[in-house]
């Protein structure tokens, strides 16, 4: 037999040693190739396929006031987050979860929803729980593979709702929010600021989220908790400190409770510098309600009560100004130079002031104030005084000259959801409803806060502030004046300035009946009373005090059922309170001025003028 | 016959039986719960098993083998024929649901095939001596290639695509260490090649071109030439309707192993976990038991399909070379063995276990590293399973043998 002759098998031999080192440096290459040269990139593949990110909430920073008390704080709690691959082992979880825990009351939906928006990370299920509960989940922990109990400081409001909108409150990040980029650097999960000084200094407070890596088994439970690598420590958020006087806070939220319960209105004080030091709107609400995800039927009741506790009428609400406004009217006389202090208008007050075909009336029918000057007119807020100054500022300069002082936009305090003020720009604006030519009546409407003219409460009080310190409106705050917040040249001399401010304080003296007499204190400032159909009359009061050395800017308006001059005895005791006076006595310029006329919002629509009906006499 | 066992081969087999059984330790060392417990033990006790079953066969001539080769090889067809009429049951792992397991009275006694897999290396080493000279024609191959596939075709019934290819591998190398010459086996295999390159008009064109050349350069004779040239014909058409009838399970294998990320979650899965375990374990490997995809589960079958896997994560670069060294050097030794045999049939037997591990080895190795598509087929000395084990070590049992007759009959050594 040839083939198995010794030299050719020794031939076939070598022939087979041949491929067989072949195959061999074939699968060695293939190794080689996966090993060393893709090695990396399959340590990422495989590093993703088995570890689940879980992050580390970051304590956020403390809001105090300015004495340091805290407003906003961080208490300890646990976050309870599942790990699930598939949606239907989620939902048996989650059933068993409801079972161990039956108090608790478990959206297994909302759960789910939040877990298909990103499946590969822990899903939240409790963002706040107590310690108890955490304990009995550790007990079963067996028959809930993926648990992840984690402990996470969770956010505190201990004056409640006396600071709410004020301070906002916190909750987890939307899908919404994360993908317009809204937080940056916040991930799935997270807790943003959601409104008030929480959401405007948020990437202050927020610190940065550390992240914790588990192994997740492909049954689906956490392995090895600890000592997986690339964990990053979560660093805590800055505090930050505000201007707010809590003790002045405090006292006007319950002053407010005990004098006018279920009044609708909000107060802010502030320095004439600007610093803000009481920031109320009420009706209020517990922001510590909305911390780890608000339940439904609150969230409901909140949105659905028609006082609107969640609507910050500080910077939310726009008003009619009302008899306030009149100080605006006579600071753009003044800067016009059209008057001085002393200057008296021809046609003296009698009750009314003929306009054309139509008759516009003082505040004060009977008899009226006789001939006045403008300091006069200011301390007893004459109506017919003020037709006459803003027929003589006349059309282009009344809307000049509320644009010059800001008062159609916002106060550029540092919130965000501040609403602009609203006051006409052009023509156009105040022209009568359903007529096509400018009406020169409507310049007297616009002279004494009537009209198209609506603004927040701390836009008339930062322009008080201005007026009680140089002349320059500039934005108030809470934390800082936000870098490149305009401000507003008054355009007044500095004697015409002093002008308006002896008025203002001869107010005290001179003006009508004041509801609280006094020497000790005096407080400049205007009451206003605004009509508010169909709801009853709105009272404005702002001013500053003491009259002859401002030390506190204040403003506050009711909605509803107050008239100007009820407010005022609260106002001084605010006032008192944050001087550390004891006030036995006050005067207040408490005038009674006219109303105004607008629509039936609760914020901003105007009524229009009606059209001149061609009839004389008393509108009303 | 001298006494003693070849020292090198010894030596092989118990580094790489040691490697092996450390591997399923290993592969016991997991968080997640999965049914792999007590597997190293009793893979110590199949091996135990294994060494007894080599004992006997060192003992056995191969003149007795030579005479049984065709009853053994019946009764291994019979019990293939077994599995098939409803004695089978699944396997484990990558081959689950095919009917692999002769099942009797619902006792698990074993998997035919890899008996079979012997009887026929011995049925072919025994055509093959029985002439004087290899086959030199197509028609002198028809035998031996009826031997192996007789069996291929009812493992494929089962069905077990790997063990087929096994039957072949066993074929085509044993026909080489028979003397066959090359051309004419690749002539022989050339509808197959004609049926894989029919998907591509082009690449099947160019192949009939060189199948048209090498006709006329191998010359065989004229009716052969033109059946070859008509059966590639035959192929090339035939392939898209046998595509037809292959049957989801099949495509999707064939597709899988030719694009395995496309289809991650259910075919591609294995293969893709596979590689990146493997691909992860870097130049040094995880260490020792700590394999973390490995621990958590996410590599398929990695105690019997996929356990070289776990060698890739744990042991990196170093630990496969390791690997396939000990391997390559085994397999060099029984080429050697082969070569020295006192006696033609000892050789062919000894160089079929050279083509039974080798394509073991290259199908699952490759498949691993996703060179070859995913077959149930075992790894030699690292798959837990007794079945290979035991038929791995009957032949290791001849090779040993065919190790010492050679040497008391050589005069070189």
């Amino acid at each position: 037999m040839i083939v198995w002759e010794s030299w050719r098998v020794g031939d076939r031999a070598g022939q087979a040693t041949v491929v067989l080192s072949l195959l061999f440096l074939i699968l060695g290459g293939a190794f080689f190739k996966a090993q060393v040269l893709d090695g990396a990139e399959f340590r990422v593949r495989s590093a993703g396929s088995r570890l689940r990110s879980i992050p580390l909430l970051a304590p956020r920073g403390e809001i105090f006031d300015r004495n340091g008390l805290l407003i906003a704080e961080n208490v300890p709690g646990y976050s309870i987050r599942l790990l699930a691959a598939k949606e239907d082992s989620l939902r048996v979880i989650l059933a068993r979860l409801d079972t161990f825990l039956p108090a608790d009351s478990l959206n297994a939906d909302r759960v789910v929803a939040r877990w298909r928006e990103a499946p590969y990370r822990p899903v939240l299920v409790f963002a706040s729980s107590e310690f108890a509960v955490v304990s009995r989940l550790e007990e079963h922990r067996a028959a809930l593979p993926g648990l992840v109990i984690q402990a996470e400081p969770s956010r505190r409001y201990p004056d409640s709702s006396v600071v709410a909108h004020l301070v906002g409150y916190v909750g987890e990040v939307s899908a919404r929010e994360l993908e317009a980029n809204s937080f940056p650097g916040a991930v799935q999960g997270e807790v943003v600021g959601k409104n008030g000084l929480e959401v405007e200094y948020d990437s202050l407070l927020r610190g940065q989220t550390g992240v914790r890596y588990v192994e997740v088994t492909r049954t689906g439970h956490t392995v090895r908790d600890r000592g997986v690598a690339g964990s990053v420590r979560p660093r805590a958020g800055a505090s930050i400190r505000t201007t707010i006087d809590l003790p002045l806070q405090r006292f006007v939220d319950s002053m407010w409770r005990d004098a006018m319960p279920e009044k609708r209105g909000a107060l802010i004080a502030m320095t004439p510098q600007g610093e803000i030091l009481a920031y109320l709107s009420f009706p209020s609400y517990d922001p510590n309600a909305f911390v780890g995800g608000i339940d439904f039927p609150t969230f409901n009741q909140l949105n659905t009560d028609p006082n609107r506790p969640l609507f910050d009428r500080v910077i939310q609400a726009t008003y009619p100004p009302a008899s306030p406004w009149k100080l605006a009217t006579a600071a753009m006389g003044l800067k016009r130079g059209l008057v001085t202090m002393d200057t008296r208008m021809r046609t003296p007050c009698t009750g009314g002031y003929q306009f054309g075909s139509r008759y516009f009336r003082c505040w004060k029918r009977d008899g009226g104030h006789g001939s006045l000057t403008l300091a006069g007119a200011i301390a007893t807020s004459c109506d017919v005084y003020f037709y006459q100054l803003g027929l003589m500022i006349d059309e282009d300069a009344i809307l000049e000259g509320g644009a010059e002082m800001g008062f159609g936009e916002k106060s550029g305090i540092d919130l965000g959801r501040e609403k602009a003020s609203g006051y006409p720009t052009a023509r156009s604006y105040i022209r009568r409803s359903g007529g096509t030519s400018w009406s020169r009546g409507e310049l007297l409407n616009l002279a004494i806060g009537q009209g198209r003219n609506v603004q927040t409460l701390v836009g008339m009080t930062s322009f008080y502030a201005a007026l009680a310190t140089d002349g320059i409106r500039r934005a108030p705050f809470l934390v800082r004046r936000p870098a490149g917040a305009k401000e507003w040249n008054l355009g007044l001399t500095t004697e015409q300035l002093d002008g308006l401010k002896t008025a203002m304080a001869d107010v005290v003296n001179l003006g009508t009946a004041a509801a609280s007499g006094g020497r000790e204190l005096k407080v400049a400032g205007k009451t206003g009373t605004g009509q508010f159909p169909p709801q009853e009359d709105l009272g404005w009061f702002i001013g500053y005090a003491p009259a002859d050395d401002p030390k506190i800017v204040i403003g506050i308006v009711v909605e509803e059922g107050i008239h100007g001059s009820t407010v005022a005895p609260y106002v001084v005791q605010a006032i008192g309170k944050f001087l550390g006076q004891p006030v036995r006595g006050a005067r207040v310029a408490v005038t009674e001025d006219t109303t105004v006329r607008i629509g039936d919002s609760l914020s901003v629509v105007p009524l229009a003028i009606p059209p001149d009906t061609g009839q004389r006499g008393p509108r009303r | 016959m001298s006494k003693g066992l070849d020292r090198s081969l010894l030596i092989v087999v118990v580094l790489l039986a040691t490697f092996g059984v450390l591997i399923l330790y290993s592969a016991e060392q997991i968080d997640a719960p999965i049914k792999a417990s007590g597997i190293w033990t009793r893979q110590l006790v199949w091996l135990s098993v294994g060494i007894v079953a080599a004992a006997i066969t060192y003992r056995t001539s191969f003149r007795i083998l030579d005479w049984a080769a065709p009853w053994i090889y019946g009764l291994s067809l019979m019990l293939l024929v077994l599995t098939i009429v409803g004695f089978g049951s699944g396997g484990t792992g990558t081959a689950s649901s095919t009917s692999s397991w002769l099942t009797i009275g619902g006792v698990r006694l074993g998997q035919p095939v890899e008996l079979a897999k012997l009887a026929t290396i011995l049925m072919l080493a025994r055509w093959l001596t029985a002439r004087r000279e290899a086959p030199t024609t197509l028609k002198g191959l028809m035998p031996p290639i009826g031997i192996a596939l007789l069996p291929a075709l009812l493992v494929l019934k089962q069905p077990d695509l790997g063990s087929a290819m096994v039957f072949a591998g066993i074929l085509f190398v044993m026909l080489f260490w028979a003397g066959v010459a090359p051309s004419l086996m690749l002539l022989a295999v050339s509808p197959v090649i004609s049926l894989f390159l029919a998907w591509s008009t082009t690449l099947w064109s160019i192949w009939m071109v060189i199948l048209f050349v090498l006709l006329l350069v191998i010359r065989p004779f004229i009716v052969e030439s033109i059946l070859v040239f008509l059966a590639n014909s035959a192929m090339g058409v035939m392939a898209f309707v046998i595509w037809n009838r292959l049957g989801d399970r099949g495509r999707d294998r064939i597709t899988s192993f030719l694009d395995p990320e496309a289809d991650r979650l259910t075919t591609g899965y294995q293969a893709v976990q596979s590689k990146m375990a493997i691909g992860s374990g870097g130049w040094f490997g995880s260490g020792f038991t700590q394999g973390p995809l490995k621990r958590t589960g996410l590599i398929p079958e990695h105690w019997t399909d996929f356990v070289f896997s776990v060698v890739g994560e744990e042991l990196g670069f170093v630990g496969v070379v390791v690997a396939l060294g000990l391997f390559f050097a085994f397999l060099l030794i029984l080429v050697r063995i082969a070569r020295r045999a006192s006696d033609p049939y000892a050789s062919l037997v000894v160089f079929g276990l050279v083509g039974l591990v080798l394509t073991h080895l290259f199908e699952n190795i490759g498949m691993t590293i996703s060179l070859m598509p995913i077959t149930g087929i075992p790894l030699p000395f690292f798959s837990y399973g007794g079945s290979f084990l035991l038929a791995l070590f009957l032949g290791l049992g001849l090779a040993f043998r065919a190790a010492a007759e050679g040497r008391a009959a050589s005069y070189v050594d």
